[in-house]
């Protein structure tokens, strides 16, 4: 079991900078998730984990130790393939086995481990079988198998659900977390899909473009992202984000998405929190259900239209019409009836992210709902 | 499938399979000849029309693999009694099988069979592993000029073979590799393997790299990897190229006439050599011809499993 550092790591294909200074630490026993668009560098520094593509510059630590000189081999680690790389000429136990073929270990420990570990994932009545009559979840749990039969110190899984429908995915997804806690081992995951992200990870770290985003507990992701990207990618639906300007009125501070749309209002404290440049030059972001919406006018509500409704069964997805704006908006299902109805709308200041427009950075202004 | 419903189609269809019946038949007829001549008695092997009743024998085949002369005496039958079945069947044919003391002697067929067979094997198996190997580098690793190189060695196969045939010739005849085994061997993996190294680059590409490099990360060197996984992944695709390398070994003529003439003769320029001395005994051309054909008939069925997924390869592997 290990630690996994990662210090200033660089890497180009030809001229293209795929991974941009890259610096992380996958703490023991951590599971961590690389999230981020494809071709964002994710798969390619896991890769660089594994040994399986070399680094131009930085240094990769496992234990402590600089591994770059290391082969893939001699790092004591397992691949999880997005295509499973079962091999097609061997039988389920043979493809967990093969890891152990390659030291030299007795026939009848062998034996011992696949079944110990055939029968953590329930996969004995399968061992038998070749990996073009398995079926796909279970082509991965043997996958699964070959990687944990060794005992390695880190587990890499280069999107491992790739390939497998959306309600195994869901049922896979529940195991992996049942087998991380039971074996304890560290963990790094690369996906491109948030839930997937959200559900499994102690941490999860964000790139685009090479670049680290963000690094953190997927509450931390979800609820303090550090800049537009983060708080665009993680999230379903997507978070709403708008040109915005603040200006003092009174005791409050009044927020217009655009000219001529009427301003939703919020706490004075946030006008103190900006300097006039940022109060007329700022993006907001607000999730769909931090967007409130009432049939009834309401003191603090602004009036708009329903543009669009996405009936998603727990819940709605309406859009509403803001001056020229659309901001969704998460309903219960059902509450507003038809497209066109008028209803008030209010952004809660609590759910409500600010953004430099320019550097897309977050402000980390966080505002306390009806707080002055 | 569609469901094939109307009369018309239906009316087409039966058109195009007699059709192909038809061609086929056209197709095969030599094919039935040689068939059919190998075992003929002499008297019918040149009627015409052709007789399709008789009755087979192996005469043919006894005089193709065995030295005979012409009978001086006049027939006994007790030299007939007194001879197995085989020699049998010659003196009825008014000739005698050569003996140097109780030893039969051989013609030329069996020796240049087993020059056939020794050459084109072993010429295939260098074809073929070279173009493994070398298919597999172009395939996983990045180099300096891939495409280059890949077409260079395609354009090795652009000449046609007797347009090097002189150059070569002369060149075998300075090194002393004139009528011999390896000559001819180094001349046929030469010529097979541009064509092994492309066919292998496909099959090589098919297998996902995933496969070595989970290999890899299990504590295998790339050569262990290489055999244990490549290798039995790409079983299909070498039995499809050894077949090919195989056949073209195998019934290659141009280069095998000129640069052999006895020693390491394969049977291609022998067969015809025979013809046209003297009486041509067709019978004989045919049985030779017949059993020149069994090895790759035997060698393309015994693969033909490999072979089929071979050249669907691609189509479905996905």
């Amino acid at each position: 079991m290990a630690e996994i550092i990662l210090r200033d790591i660089e890497k180009y294909f030809g001229a293209v900078y795929v991974i941009r200074k890259l610096n992380l630490t996958i703490k023991h026993r951590e599971f961590v998730v690389l999230l981020g668009p494809s071709g964002c560098g994710k798969t390619t520094t896991l890769r660089a984990v594994a040994g399986l593509e070399d680094v131009d510059s930085g240094d990769i630590l496992i234990d402590g130790k600089p591994v770059q000189q290391l082969e893939a081999g001699d790092r004591d680690i397992a691949f999880v393939f997005q295509l499973f790389a079962l091999y097609p000429h061997l039988t389920a136990y043979e493809n967990i086995a093969f890891p152990l073929r390659a030291t030299s270990e007795s026939k009848a420990s062998v034996e011992a481990k696949v079944r110990a570990v055939a029968k953590s994932l329930q996969i004995e009545h399968l061992l038998g079988k070749r990996p073009s009559a398995l079926a796909g979840g279970d082509m991965q749990r043997v996958a699964i198998g070959r990687a944990l039969v060794r005992r390695p110190k880190a587990m890499l899984m280069d999107e491992p659900m790739g390939a497998l429908d959306a309600k195994l995915r869901e049922e896979m997804r529940t195991e992996l977390k049942r087998l991380h806690l039971e074996n304890e081992s560290t963990t790094v995951y690369v996906t491109h899909d948030q839930v997937e992200a959200m559900s499994l990870a102690d941490r999860i770290a964000i790139m685009n473009e090479g670049v680290l985003q963000q690094v953190g507990t997927p509450d931390d992701v979800y609820h303090r992202p550090a800049n537009l990207f983060v708080a665009q990618f993680v999230g379903s639906p997507v978070m709403n984000i708008a040109a915005a300007n603040v200006k003092a009125d009174g005791s409050r501070s009044l927020l217009a998405l655009g000219k001529g749309a009427a301003p939703f209002e919020f706490p004075k404290s946030l006008i103190r929190h900006l300097s006039d440049a940022k109060a007329n030059d700022l993006t907001v972001g607000i999730r769909p259900e931090g967007v409130l919406v009432s049939q009834t006018e309401t003191a603090g509500y602004v009036p708009v239209t329903a543009h669009l409704i996405e009936p998603l069964g727990a819940y709605d997805i309406v859009d509403l019409k803001v001056g020229a704006q659309l901001v969704r908006a998460r309903t219960a299902s059902g509450y507003v009836s038809k497209v066109g109805a008028r209803v008030w709308a209010r952004l809660d200041p609590a759910q409500t992210h600010f953004f430099d427009t320019r550097t897309t950075d977050s402000l980390r202004i966080r505002l306390v709902d009806g707080a002055h | 499938m569609a469901v094939v419903t109307s009369s018309r189609k239906k009316a087409f269809n039966r058109v195009a399979i007699v059709s192909i019946l038809l061609i086929t038949l056209i197709f095969l007829s030599p094919l039935y000849w040689i068939g059919t001549t190998a075992f003929k008695p002499r008297s019918l092997a040149t009627t015409v029309p052709p007789t399709v009743l008789f009755q087979p024998e192996i005469t043919p085949f006894i005089k193709l693999l065995t030295k005979r002369v012409q009978l001086t005496k006049a027939y006994d039958p007790a030299i007939y009694a007194a001879s197995p079945w085989y020699e049998q069947r010659i003196y009825d044919g008014g000739e005698r099988i050569l003996r140097v003391g109780p030893n039969i002697q051989l013609s030329q067929y069996p020796n240049r069979f087993m020059n056939s067979l020794i050459i084109a094997i072993i010429s295939t198996i260098i074809a073929v592993s070279m173009g493994t190997i070398t298919a597999y580098g172009f395939s996983r690793f990045k180099m300096a000029g891939e495409a280059d190189l890949l077409f260079f060695v395609l354009s090795t196969r652009m000449l046609p073979p007797i347009v090097v045939a002189i150059p070569m010739y002369l060149m075998y005849r300075v090194v002393g590799l004139n009528d011999t085994h390896i000559g001819l061997i180094i001349l046929y993996t030469a010529f097979n393997l541009s064509f092994s190294v492309w066919l292998m680059k496909g099959f090589m590409d098919e297998i996902p790299k995933e496969y070595e490099e989970a290999a890899l990360v299990d504590g295998y060197t790339r050569l262990q990897a290489f055999f244990k996984i490549v290798l039995p992944e790409a079983v299909t695709g070498i039995a499809a190229t050894a077949v090919f390398c195989f056949i073209t070994a195998w019934n290659e003529y141009a280069f095998a006439l000129m640069m052999t003439n006895r020693r390491a003769q394969t049977a291609p320029p022998f067969i015809p050599s025979q013809i046209g001395s003297g009486l041509t005994d067709w019978t004989v051309i045919a049985s030779g011809t017949f059993l020149f054909l069994l090895p790759v008939a035997i060698f393309t069925f015994a693969l033909r499993k490999h072979l089929l997924r071979g050249v669907t390869f691609g189509a479905i592997r996905k």
